[in-house]
């Protein structure tokens, strides 16, 4: 399984539009593909999960990744959250 | 049989189409027990599908035909569709609890929607609506219910409907709807600003309507007079036609003075200009020869978004209208947000009584990094154009005071980082609370020009909420009282030399532009397409003669009194 945490520096957090760039690289996937933001667990695939943390900026994100292909989802999820200046 | 119905004229001009009714399809959600899971899901999966296919199709004509902003919200529903949580949620009830496709799609939205409302998040909040918008297109496959779609119409039509919300209207495509008509709404609602600004046909406030007509009926909509005639007899038709073909003649009439000045019968200038909302609303500024924009309302540029535009943002849309009017003035009203107009995104507390509290210039003293930013914007733009700055909302002279040294603040800025501004831009302010009406002679001082609001000086004078039908006969723009402040207003600026305008919808009022030309009103600022009308008007005005009148109506003890004034002296 990979797994990497990221810190929000977006100054909205993440929501609408950055949830809806996420979550459709999520789905390019086949791993099962999670994200963890207090305590609570979502499916990273699902724009309702994920939009229903209303995460904040400054909170800390986990994301999970279990598959055939979870070290390239988790890799470039990762770019997505760099290039969008969502979080570090 | 035909049938009239009466509303309020919001939108000149005459449009005859069939009816096209804007409403809710009644879906009724019934929970059955089923016998074959299995089959229900194969149902439901089949309504995803169709459902899908409909959106991209919605999405690609949108885009097309009204802009991609205007097709993200659909973009947004199809990623809804896509939704593991709910569509495995779905199909693991159907599967387990042996419930139709109806009621297991129903539950399972029904908890995400009161999981998006009860989030306190303003914005977030919004986003329930998005998930209704989609179980109510999966739902209407399931029931094999059709749903209306505006962004889809491909024919000629008059839309039918309670109220038209500025999304409804962002998804009309002008080129096929040729009118419409509600139940609500006044002259100054959301709806009969944008059909003027579309320039089409519009009769709002006809409490019935959309019981009134079906799908499919011939309908005319008569937006001079404000009648709606449903299934027209043949003779009532031509009687349109003939009436239309009058109209449009006139039109013709007033196109003819496009280039001219407005100059009154007695050879007395003033100056008629236009109010716009965004830079696409140039055209009409330019197609009617509006001498100048009078009030830019920068709302809506904060607007239907999901944070606060970027100083780079505003600089390009201020940029654009003031290098496209060539030099002629634009005066550009300063954030008017609160009240009625709420921005999600800023997450502001809901207030009992939101015309009187933390609005416009208010909130923008207080976060100043908001109206920071737009003053930025706005002075870097002053470099391409005739800039005027107006503050909304100005109760006391203090506040005019704040508000104007921020703006020089950050003028100083820009000048230490050489950048380009303009050195004679103009600091005014609108006069739309009574106590800076009465005020007016110390605000004189110190302004460069006031812009009189009347839609907020009416029904603060009167006490009366412009939104509420039941005191909708207290909005009285001949009201003698108004009419008094409103010379207290144009009195005060003249003896400092300074000029007053006005940009509520009374300036491009037929009865009362003369009152107003009487009073020695220097600029009228009305809905582009007043503008011609209103030129054709003053051209026939004898100001000198209105004005000697001008102390015997202000004597009149009644509005009545005064529109019977008007009507036997100067409408002739």
């Amino acid at each position: 399984m990979a797994e990497k945490t990221f810190k929000v520096t977006s100054e909205s957090g993440i929501h609408a539009r950055p949830a809806t760039t996420l979550v459709n690289k999520a789905g390019q996937f086949s791993s099962e593909i999670e994200l963890i933001h207090n305590e609570k667990t979502v499916n990273l695939k699902s724009i309702m999960g994920v939009m229903s943390l209303g995460i904040q900026q400054g909170s800390e994100i986990t994301i999970t990744a279990e598959g055939t292909d979870a070290d390239e989802a988790l890799s470039a999820l990762d770019d997505v959250l760099k290039q969008e200046g969502l979080a570090q | 049989m035909s049938q009239r119905i009466k509303g309020i004229g919001a939108s000149a001009g005459i449009a005859v189409a069939k009816a096209f009714k804007l409403e809710d399809p009644i879906l009724e959600v019934e929970k059955k027990t089923i016998e074959d899971p299995e089959q229900e899901i194969k149902r439901f999966t089949h309504a995803i599908v169709q459902s899908k296919r409909e959106l991209e199709t919605i999405k690609n004509h949108a885009g097309k035909e009204l802009g991609e902003d205007k097709a993200a919200i659909f973009a947004a529903h199809l990623l809804v569709l896509d939704d593991p949580e709910l569509i495995d949620n779905v199909k693991n009830k159907i599967n387990d609890e042996n419930v139709n496709a109806e009621s297991a799609l129903d539950d399972v939205t029904g908890m995400f929607i009161s999981m998006f409302e009860n989030m306190d998040n303003e914005y977030m909040k919004e986003r329930a609506a998005d998930i209704r918008d989609v179980r109510k297109r999966v739902l209407a496959h399931l029931l094999n219910v059709t749903i209306t779609t505006p962004s889809m119409i491909t024919e000629e039509v008059i839309i039918i409907s309670e109220d038209l919300t500025p999304s409804d209207t962002a998804q009309l495509n002008r080129n096929y709807v040729k009118g419409f008509a509600t139940d609500i709404g006044g002259r100054t609602s959301h709806s009969a600003i944008m059909a003027r600004s579309m320039e089409i046909p519009a009769v709002v406030g006809t409490k019935m309507i959309t019981n009134k007509v079906e799908n499919g009926t011939t309908v005319i909509i008569d937006g001079i007079d404000g009648d709606v005639v449903i299934d027209p007899t043949g003779s009532e038709l031509d009687d349109y036609i003939e009436k239309r073909y009058k109209y449009i003649e006139q039109k013709k009439e007033w196109a003819k003075l496009v280039n001219e000045s407005s100059i009154t019968n007695d050879g007395q200038r003033v100056e008629l200009a236009a109010n716009i909302g965004t830079p696409q609303d140039l055209k009409g500024v330019i197609n009617n020869g509006a001498e100048a924009i009078g009030l830019y309302r920068t709302e809506f540029l904060y607007m239907n978004r999901e944070q606060l535009p970027t100083e780079e943002e505003q600089f390009e849309a201020y940029k654009e209208v003031l290098s496209k009017m060539e030099g002629k003035p634009v005066v550009i009203r300063t954030l008017d947000i609160g009240g009625d107009k709420e921005l999600p995104y800023l997450d502001l507390p809901k207030e009992l009584n939101p015309f009187l509290g933390y609005r416009a210039i208010r909130l923008c003293l207080d976060e100043q990094s908001i109206f920071r930013t737009q003053l930025r914007a706005l002075l870097r733009a002053s470099a391409f154009g005739n800039l005027k700055v107006m503050f909304p909302m100005i109760a006391t002279l203090d506040e005019f005071r704040q508000a104007k040294s921020i703006l020089k603040e950050e003028q100083q800025k820009l000048r230490n980082d050489n950048l380009n501004v303009s050195n004679s831009i103009e600091i005014g302010m609108m006069v739309e609370i009574p106590a800076a009406a009465v005020m007016a002679d110390q605000f004189a001082k110190e302004v460069d020009f006031f812009s009189i609001g009347t839609n907020d000086l009416i029904q603060y004078t009167m006490a009366a909420d412009r939104m509420n039908e039941q005191v909708a006969y207290l909005y009285q723009p001949y009201n003698p009282g108004i009419l008094r402040l409103v010379k207290n207003v144009i009195d005060a600026a003249h003896k400092e030399g300074k000029w007053a305008g006005m940009c509520g919808e009374m300036a491009g009022d037929e009865t009362a532009i003369p009152l107003l030309l009487g009073l020695g009103l220097d600029e009228f600022s009305m809905s582009a397409t007043s503008v011609l009308p209103a030129r054709s008007q003053l051209r026939r005005l004898d100001k000198t003669e209105i004005a000697d009148k001008m102390d015997e109506v202000l004597q009149l003890d009644s509005a009545q009194q005064v529109k019977e004034y008007v009507q036997k002296h100067f409408l002739k």
